[in-house]
């Protein structure tokens, strides 16, 4: 278990720049390896933590200079920063052991055996002082203390979904618990772990739960079989159902607004449904038809470039014809209505169709909210909250992976498993090439909480897109 | 025949005209037939006879001649015996009446059958017509028939068509409902199935567990204990723990409750301002119009009324007061409601009465509009008239422009000397300028060059003045005298003042005099001034 102090690596990483339509600079650095998609920002932004293999790397953000280097007893499953940016857990499950590193001191150490129990999975609490990892087939929860080693044990998890979610301000730990047959929600104070509150839940089969943002509204929605969202205040009170049909597929995705003013319901039937916290009754619904037309909506659609004769990437590139084939340079297009798009119809007999809403994301200013629909997963369809109408519809040639809003500003990035970066933001949408050589394709983002930069995950590479953004707004 | 028969006088007026008529007249086939069918009547017999009398029997034979020519029996004459005898041949006669007899026959034998044709006739058309009548109300009790059927037709395809919607609907949900069925199901395996791999694997791990007994231990191994991330201390469990716990919860509880209810409120007070606006400004868009415009009729009297009612119900201040009463809300949201409508029907009137020809109504709108009418084509013509007088001047300016060529170049010439002038303007100004200056140093030259000169001069008169005194003086026996011969301009004066005694007086007297004649004059002369320079080189031959 050795911890270096790494060697400076090279400083002149920011090689590729590149201007965009949208004015603003765009940096990205060079290629570094990761495994696992485990690539994580310091919440406090300062460092970035990777995984390769067994291997622990962290680096500075914005120099990528290699700051700490751990190893860990075998591959690394999850990785995860703790909340005050001073320790990060790596965690094995196939042999049960968690490892925490000190960033102040590479020579501190912590690993947590769960023995013969097995290990499915581990995070850390909002305190940064306790790992809860839950057991093999879910038998419990284990919560170690880093400060006095102590464990505690929580029965009766409930495998889902989404069975346990921290509220946004650290107080708070809502766990789903399934006990006789019966669903029940435990929430315990994370000060001392101690259970405040453990009532009954009128779900057949829960699914999920999710706090709201100001901590004070607990959202519990039900299996795919039954569309029924509960909600309970802090205090166990039961304040709403909600059912928007019956019999047919639920519920897919839920999503709260950052302002905690809506509630917003992806289904199996293709539409959001927003509720609002003073009534908790629909106030209105999303459709994704997969014919647009009769709104005012920009529907953007995504054309491939020619690659032209005499661009600056081609003599590099003539080599291999892959890699000619994936750096075709696309721009986006307004089409005018009305817009079909592409619709792949689901296997009807398989469980969990590809069909309905599966990703719901707010913008930080509760502004915009993206949703991807799974029947058309070439597009993703931004609406405006203030309008409650559609706002923007994004129409890729390839499926959309991962797509994620700024931070602070209401800019949404996007990828769709080729080489490049998609950005949307009211004034336009821009599409700019990854500048790697050999094909990096973009599998998922992440930003950083600056909103200053990105950072691309590739299948097996990972790149930082550094963005200036001078105060535009086109 | 009527003008063979006025000839006759001797018959009587009454038996002349049944006769004619009757002979006039065949078609009356009553006379006839009561003339014929029956014996001869005594009236009859009386009008036959009457026909032919003893006077006129040739008369009467040549006209029943006449009459059985004209029936087609040429054969047979009447004759009279003999002329002028009362008598008549028989057989001819005989002849006669037997053939009129036959005719008569075969006539009443044509007549007998006409009649019973037409007797036929009638029956066949009687029968027809009762056939055609019946046909015809068999006819259209069969449309009246179609067109029932055509209705029941119509309904029933109308109904088929609603039926089969039906069927669709319910067919279609039927489709939706299998699909559910069948994806719960789907849904319902796959999580059976998921379960029940998840079983296996417990059993397995179980029996794993089970015959391996060689437990690991789950533990914990720790370089150093952390500190708390607040840097507090670890509290223990206690009940008040948990109670504060409690009051933490209850607390962030509230406050969020509170924080609500007061962006709420003001959002409330924010409508209800809006709204109390609104109101006013309703209000007063409606009540100004009221005594102005129309004839009062009824319903705006009524709405004066109402009006008033309202501006003493809704009093501004009390409505204040019981912000958030019940009774003051319904009674503002009542009175906005009612505003709303009144101004609806306003709108609706005004509409209306746009096209209606209400005279009071249209003048009072037509004015204004006749008013804005004559103004625009006022504006109208003035735009004209201004456009025209701009191309007029266009074109008198383009025709000056072309017309006159050479005024063009003259202009330009012009335009050219002038420039020429100015610039030669300027280029004397500079060399007067330049003179000036010159001019001014050589003034400056002068006057200083004559400064110098008079001082040179001055300096000469005294240089000779001293010569002049001791040449006089030298001329003179005073010997010790040529001690004082330094010649000062000054000293000349003072030393004839102080120094030379007695006789030298005299001498210097008249030296002085010399002096005093010469010099005035140098000192005269030395006046500075233009007018002064060449007086000087005047006095000054040297």
């Amino acid at each position: 278990m050795t911890n270096h102090t790494a060697p400076v690596s090279p400083v002149s990483h920011h090689r590729h720049i590149t201007r965009n339509s949208c004015d603003c600079k765009m940096n990205f650095s060079e290629v570094f390896k990761q495994t696992n998609q485990l690539c994580k920002v310091s919440p406090d932004g300062k460092y970035l933590a990777t995984c390769v293999q067994y291997r622990l790397v962290v680096r500075d953000v914005s120099t990528l200079q290699i700051l700490q280097l751990y190893t860990c007893l075998d591959q690394v499953s999850h990785m995860e920063w703790s909340s005050d940016s001073l320790f990060i857990l790596c965690a094995m499950y196939n042999r049960g052991l968690v490892q925490v590193w000190s960033l102040e001191q590479p020579d501190w150490h912590c690993k947590i055996d769960e023995g013969s129990i097995g290990l499915v999975s581990s995070r850390w609490s909002p305190d940064g002082r306790h790992i809860l990892n839950t057991t093999e087939f879910h038998l419990r929860v284990t919560v170690w203390s880093l400060c006095t080693k102590a464990v505690s044990y929580i029965k009766y998890p409930k495998a889902c979904q989404k069975g346990i979610d921290f509220s946004r301000d650290g107080r708070y730990m809502a766990l789903a618990e399934r006990r006789d047959c019966k669903d029940y929600v435990c929430v315990f104070v994370c000060d001392d772990w101690h259970l405040l509150r453990h009532f009954e839940t009128e779900t057949q089969d829960l699914a999920g739960l999710e706090w709201s943002p100001n901590g004070c509204v607990l959202a519990v929605w039900d299996s795919c079989l039954e569309y029924k969202v509960l909600l309970y205040s802090l205090d166990g009170r039961l304040l709403s159902t909600y059912s928007a049909y019956e019999w047919s597929l639920g519920v897919k995705s839920v999503s709260w607004s950052p302002s905690s003013q809506f509630l917003a319901i992806g289904s199996y039937d293709e539409k959001v449904r927003i509720l609002n916290h003073i009534t908790w009754k629909k106030i209105t619904q999303f459709e994704h038809p997969a014919i647009i037309d009769n709104t005012k909506a920009t529907v953007y659609k995504e054309a491939e470039k020619r690659p032209g004769v005499g661009s600056d990437e081609m003599p590099l590139h003539n080599i291999t014809m892959g890699a000619t084939l994936f750096n075709t340079q696309s721009k986006y297009e307004i089409c005018p209505l009305p817009v079909q798009i592409p619709v792949v119809k689901p296997d009807p007999d398989r469980a969990s169709p590809k069909i309905g809403i599966s990703v719901l994301a707010f913008s930080s200013d509760s502004r915009y909210l993206a949703t991807k629909n799974d029947n058309m997963a070439t597009a993703v369809w931004v609406w405006d909250m203030q309008k409650m109408s559609l706002e923007a519809v994004l129409e890729q040639t390839s499926a959309v992976r991962c797509f994620q809003w700024d931070p602070l500003r209401p800019r949404l990035a996007l990828c769709a498993g080729n080489t490049k970066l998609y950005l949307w933001s009211p004034g336009g949408c821009v599409s700019v090439q990854v500048p790697t050589e050999g094909g990096f394709q973009v599998q998922s983002l992440n930003w950083h909480c600056s909103g200053d930069s990105l950072i691309l995950l590739g299948k097996e590479q990972l790149c930082l897109c550094y963005m200036d953004t001078d105060q535009e707004d086109k | 025949m009527g003008e063979w028969w006025t000839t006759e006088t001797s018959m009587e007026n009454y038996e002349i005209s049944s006769i004619s008529h009757v002979t006039m007249s065949p078609s009356r086939r009553n006379n006839l037939v009561s003339m014929y069918s029956f014996p001869l009547s005594k009236s009859s017999y009386s009008v036959i006879s009457a026909f032919c009398t003893e006077d006129n029997i040739p008369q009467c034979i040549s006209y029943i001649n006449q009459e059985l020519a004209s029936l087609g029996l040429s054969s047979t004459c009447i004759e009279a015996i003999s002329p002028g005898d009362t008598g008549l041949s028989t057989v001819p006669a005989l002849n006669a009446m037997y053939e009129l007899l036959q005719i008569h026959r075969r006539s009443m034998c044509n007549l007998e059958e006409l009649e019973r044709e037409q007797l036929r006739k009638s029956s066949t058309l009687e029968h027809i017509q009762m056939s055609n009548t019946r046909l015809k109300d068999q006819l259209e009790l069969s449309i009246r028939e179609k067109s029932g059927l055509h209705e029941t037709e119509r309904q029933l395809q109308l109904k088929i068509k609603t039926l089969q919607s039906c069927l669709k609907t319910e067919k279609d949900e039927v489709q939706k409902l299998q699909s559910v069925i069948a994806s719960r199901a789907s849904q319902y395996s796959h999580d059976a199935k998921r379960k029940e791999r998840e079983a296996v694997k417990l059993k397995e791990r179980l029996s794993q567990l089970l015959i391996d007994r060689k437990d690991k231990k789950l533990a914990i191994d720790v370089l150093n204990c952390l500190g708390r991330a607040d840097g507090k201390r670890r509290h223990w469990k206690t009940t008040k723990a948990t109670s504060s716990h409690e009051d933490e919860m209850y607390k962030s509880l509230l406050s969020d409750y509170e924080a609500s209810q007061r962006s709420l409120m003001l959002e409330n007070a924010e409508l209800k301002k809006v709204l109390q606006q609104m109101k006013k400004e309703m209000m007063h868009i409606l009540s100004p119009r009221q005594p102005s415009t129309r004839g009062a009729t009824a319903d705006d009297s009524q709405e004066q009324a109402d009006l008033d009612g309202e501006a003493k119900g809704g009093d501004a201040s009390r409505e204040s007061l019981d912000q958030y009463c019940e009774h003051a809300r319904e009674q503002l949201t009542n009175s906005i409601r009612q505003q709303w409508r009144k101004l609806r029907n306003h709108v609706e009137r005004l509409d209306s009465q746009g096209t209606s020809q209400n005279q009071l109504e249209s003048n009072k709108e037509v004015i204004p509009r006749e008013t804005h009418e004559d103004e625009m084509e006022r504006m109208r013509c003035e735009v004209q008239q201004c456009r025209e007088f701009i191309h007029a001047q266009q074109q008198l300016l383009q025709q000056q422009l072309n017309t006159s060529f050479d005024d063009e170049t003259a202009a330009l010439l012009n335009d050219c000397y002038t420039l020429e002038e100015k610039e030669r303007l300027k280029e004397e100004w500079r060399l007067f300028e330049e003179q000036k200056r010159n001019f001014e140093r050589e003034r400056k030259n002068f006057t200083e060059a004559a400064i110098r000169l008079g001082r040179e001069k001055k300096a000469f008169e005294e240089d000779r003045a001293s010569w002049l005194k001791n040449q006089f003086l030298n001329m003179t026996p005073f010997t010790h005298r040529r001690r004082y011969s330094s010649s000062d301009g000054q000293s000349a004066l003072s030393i004839s003042n102080g120094k030379i005694p007695g006789l030298a007086c005299f001498q210097t007297k008249i030296l002085a005099t010399l002096c005093m004649n010469i010099l005035p004059r140098q000192f005269l002369s030395l006046r500075f001034g233009n007018t002064e320079v060449a007086s000087f080189a005047y006095l000054h031959p040297l």
